[in-house]
């Protein structure tokens, strides 16, 4: 019980701690596929610092619910990453919230997120809110036929229970797992404003949509935002790795040496795929903003085949 | 209490509201009276709900029920509080005592009270009645009164063209409605000795259970809202004061969903295995294409109307899925089913009750529904736009409100539905599964289009920037409402325990008790196959939120300025530059309209040098309307023209239709005998 809090709290502290220095070696690693030197991977900590001490300007027609929402952004992904098995599975809270409570926390991020782009009363701000909740519409479903298919294989929609059975004597290779990972992947890129879908590397581009509805943030606010949207992209990739490569991840009341192991698994974890997602980036071009539904769509449907296959081929569960 | 003490005082608790339809009818002159019928009718309500809720824990109230000597010569009147009636009598109570409570205030404002105010407890002892009606001739009395009741309140503004044009509509379709649920009780009847609900399920397992399903599908899901049954529903809805909106919309649809309960579920008799599949293929079209429809409105109260045609698709998906397990023999995953349902029917009237409330003080204070005229205004209504917000994230099935919890359950149920021995419904439920998947995505989308336009931005025109907080009665009433939100969210085994008697008197059934589970955590199945809790994931949200908050506080610089805002160096003063309701949907009109609804825009360009204006047209059709009701309705129409022609007959004429239709009728007995 106590390990498990514990656990708990080491996984709370090391996701906020790792998240910036993930970003970092992504846009480190990008700079190197572009031939660039590129920043330090500690650059988004001494932004999260700048911003931090720099003063807030606020527009007159926001209202209260504007300064607000950085922290309930921050709050529901920080607590949706959380719950997400990195080096150990075994969470104290991993029995309070499935892998839908982690989906839907996330959308009352993306909710709140969305409200804070109409608040001030911006067309830029509109923009942004209008297209990334009409991501949403189709992200979410195949974000939840993903969890759908990976439940029904581990019969729980726990996601430590989703590893044990992955990493366990009873898993197989199969297509739906296929199709899922593909759907999850393309969710992520998706749902991480990531090319081809957007740009997080630019601003004052008409096809901007997560940055556009920040455009109005600054001080203090934007840092919370961003170390927020450091916190997605850790999430998504731990949620890949800890399901699709559970290999490693020390188990429920595993030895000391058993977390280190898992550790630097995770890491190894962590590493690779944010160096699979930049060669992907680099690879391809922005998309336009009325494909982006296509390839959202894709996914959607990748996931419900995956979950229908399952449907027909398994009696029970 | 005894039991049939209970059934004594919830018939009189009708009664008495009946009463007060007759003092209101003698007494109502202003504000003051009004205000005297509403708050009797919330203490009223009050009543009921804690006799509801007592009743569902006293075993044998629906079977003491009270005989009354009136009737139909061949059945008796019986009005009683079985646990499925006391389930849905204390929700519909609660809301209707928290809408009471905001009529107090909101009910002083009406241009015609006489034409509001009787009507109000007549409304809400016809939805009481059929809750109690333990037979099929108070059941149908009582429905009729809810449909006429309510038909009334919706012309109440009978200055209006649309309101006349949605009365009318209501009424065809009510009655339509209501003829169905005729024959259903009828056909469940011919077996039976009687017209009372126990000779009905002594007769039970007939061979015509499909079609009384059918009808039962068509006359309480008319009611309801079914796609494509639900065209009346947002013309209606809308139409009556708000907080008769919040009644039709929170409530009135909940007695609907009753009524398929009561007859499919307890009267019909076990159920065929095939029986689900169409209730849950209209289930997921209505959930899908309501949120949709409500997408594309810019009118604040239609965009809520439409938005209870998808919750009544999300309750339907969970009753189709209970009805699915029963005829399999899991009762255990029905019960799960039919819990989720039954507490999204609970969460739906708290949280659109709520929201039509807070419409009706937007409405109050500035005089428009149009979102397109409103905008800004979180600064003028500061305490409305706070319960309004609570209500929009519940309904939008975030955690850690209660809208959330119930599609929990629902997708819950729809991961067992692998049990399922038959093809059909296996290949069927992922895919309702993707569909209410979306269809909740949709549903964020549009509330923060619906609060995102209201509430944020800059005011659109000068009313909304002059707009005023409403009164302290409303204020109150949806606050109760946005908190009571947030403790069903928080405290979801309460809720669910509260229902356990339904289930164990619908399927023979219930859920492990919710209460004893560690932690306040919910657990529908088995702790190692998913559980939930409310409690962690909000305090968790809140502990997170305030040590960010204090760690920025205490480490960040706590300088501040207002300034104009920045919008990338082009900021415009003009607030008709702000995205409207029409431009934020206008990417979900591009993806899913256009096949939907055959959406098209158009712009059209000035020739250079021309000075005017570009314009911007948007087509969006209701192909429903279109394709079911225009065709049907350009029938009746040209077949009454035809029949027109025989109010201008000459007495010769007349007296020979009299004759040739003696003749016919002479032949037609000759041949039957």
């Amino acid at each position: 019980m106590i390990r498990n809090w514990l656990t708990q709290l080491a996984h709370a502290a090391l996701v906020l701690g790792l998240a910036p220095l993930l970003t970092g070696v992504t846009r480190k690693i990008k700079a190197r596929f572009l031939r660039r030197r590129g920043p330090s991977v500690v650059q988004p900590y001494r932004d999260l610092l700048k911003l931090i001490r720099k003063e807030t300007v606020v527009a007159e027609s926001a209202s209260w619910l504007f300064r607000f929402i950085p922290y309930l952004i921050f709050a529901t992904t920080w607590v949706a990453a959380a719950l997400v098995p990195t080096f150990a599975t075994g969470l104290a809270f991993g029995a309070a919230a499935d892998l839908i409570v982690i989906v839907a926390l996330l959308g009352t991020a993306r909710f709140l997120l969305a409200l804070a782009g109409l608040d001030v009363g911006t067309s830029f701000g509109g923009i942004g809110s209008s297209r990334e909740m009409m991501f949403a519409t189709l992200a979410e479903p195949a974000m939840l036929m993903v969890m759908f298919t990976l439940s029904l294989f581990a019969g729980s929609t726990e996601l430590s229970s989703i590893s044990a059975y992955m990493v366990g004597a009873g898993a197989v290779l199969s297509i739906s797992l296929a199709l899922a990972l593909v759907a999850l992947i393309i969710v992520s890129i998706g749902e991480n404003a990531r090319i081809p879908v957007d740009n997080p590397a630019t601003h004052l581009e008409l096809t901007m949509v997560h940055e556009a509805m920040i455009l109005e943030y600054s001080g203090r606010h934007l840092a919370v935002i961003e170390a927020a949207a450091f916190l997605k992209l850790l999430l998504y990739l731990s949620l890949i790795a800890c399901v699709f490569t559970p290999w490693g991840t020390a188990s429920v009341g595993a030895g000391a040496v058993a977390y280190a192991v898992g550790f630097a698994a995770y890491l190894v974890k962590l590493g690779m795929l944010a160096f699979l997602l930049v060669l992907f980036e680099t690879a391809i071009a922005k998309m336009r903003v009325f494909r982006v539904p296509e390839l959202l769509g894709v996914a959607l449907m990748l996931g419900l085949l995956g979950t229908i296959l399952l449907f027909v081929s398994r009696v029970s569960r | 209490m005894s039991p049939l003490l209970l059934n004594q005082l919830a018939a009189s608790g009708v009664a008495w509201l009946l009463i007060w339809a007759v003092v209101a009818l003698v007494v109502v002159r202003g504000p003051r009276t009004s205000q005297l019928i509403y708050g009797a009718c919330a203490l009223i309500c009050a009543v009921l709900a804690g006799l509801g809720a007592c009743a569902l824990f006293t075993p044998g109230a629906g079977a003491n029920a009270l005989e009354l000597p009136v009737g139909l010569p061949l059945g008796r009147t019986l009005l009683g509080l079985d646990p499925l009636s006391a389930a849905f009598a204390t929700i519909i109570n609660i809301a209707g005592t928290i809408v009471s409570g905001y009529a107090v205030g909101y009910g002083t404002h009406a241009r015609e009270p006489r034409r509001v105010v009787p009507l109000y407890p007549a409304f809400i002892a016809g939805m009481n009645l059929v809750l109690l009606a333990q037979d099929a001739f108070s059941f149908l009395i009582g429905w009729e009164f809810m449909s006429l009741a309510s038909w009334a309140l919706v012309v109440s503004d009978h200055h209006s063209a649309d309101s006349r044009r949605a009365g009318l509509i209501y009424l065809v379709m009510a009655t339509a409605g209501a003829l169905n649920l005729l024959f259903a009780f009828g056909l469940l009847a011919g077996h039976s000795e009687g017209y009372a609900f126990s000779d009905m399920r002594r007769a039970a397992g007939s061979t015509m259970g499909a079609v009384v399903l059918l009808l039962t599908l068509v006359g309480a899901g008319s009611k309801a809202g079914l796609v494509p049954l639900h065209a009346w529903l947002p013309l209606a809805h809308p139409a009556a004061p708000s907080h008769v909106s919040a009644l039709m919309s929170g409530i009135m649809t909940k007695v609907a969903v009753y009524g398929f309960i009561r007859i499919v579920f307890d009267l019909a008799g076990p159920p065929a295995w095939w029986w689900s599949i169409p209730v849950l293929v209209v289930a997921a079209l209505t959930a899908f294409l309501g949120v949709l429809y409500a997408l594309m409105e810019h009118d604040l109260k239609r965009l809520l109307a439409y938005h209870t045609v998808e919750n009544i698709g999300i309750i339907f998906i969970g009753l189709g899925l209970a009805l699915a397990f029963r005829a399999s023999g899991l009762a255990a995953a029905g019960a799960l089913a039919l819990i989720a349902a039954i507490f999204h029917v609970f969460n739906h009237s708290l949280f659109k009750s709520l929201l039509f409330l807070g419409s009706g003080a937007v409405l109050n204070s500035t005089g428009e529904r149009d979102m397109e005229h409103l905008g800004g205004l979180i600064h003028r209504m500061p305490v409305t736009a706070v319960a309004f917000l609570g209500g929009c994230i519940a309904i939008s099935a975030l955690p850690p409100f209660n809208g959330f919890v119930s599609e929990w359950l629902t997708f819950q149920a729809i991961l067992l539905s692998p049990q399922l021995p038959q093809w059909i419904p296996r290949l069927l439920v992922p895919a309702v599964g993707a569909t209410l998947a979306c269809s909740a995505a949709l549903a964020a989308t549009c509330f923060v289009k619906a609060f995102g336009m209201t509430f944020l931005g800059r005011p659109r025109t000068s009313t909304a920037a002059e707009a005023r907080e409403t009164d302290r009665w409303s204020v109150g009433a949806m606050l109760i409402f946005a908190a009571l939100c947030l403790l069903a969210g928080v405290f979801p085994g309460v809720v669910m325990d509260a229902l356990a008697p339904v289930s164990r008197m619908l399927l023979g059934t219930e859920l492990a008790p919710q209460l004893t589970q560690p932690w306040l955590r919910i657990v529908p199945i088995a702790p190692e196959r998913s559980a939930y809790n409310g409690v962690l994931v909000f305090g968790m949200i809140a502990i997170a939120a305030a040590v960010t908050a204090l760690v920025v506080r205490r480490f960040a610089s706590h300088a501040m300025r207002r300034s104009p805002a920045w919008d990338c160096g082009f900021p415009d003063a003009s607030p008709a530059t702000q995205y409207t309701a029409g431009s934020f949907a206008q990417p979900i009109r591009r993806v899913f309209g256009s096949a939907v609804f055959r959406a098209r825009e158009r712009v059209e360009m000035p020739k250079p040098g021309d000075t005017s204006t570009a314009k911007a047209y948007i087509e969006v059709h209701d192909t429903l309307w279109e394709v079911l009701y225009a065709p049907v309705i350009r029938v009746v129409d040209a077949t009454t023209e035809r029949l027109n022609r025989l109010q201008f007959l000459t007495i010769r004429n007349y007296l020979t239709l009299v004759f040739t239709a003696l003749v016919l009728l002479l032949i037609v007995v000759g041949i039957a005998r």
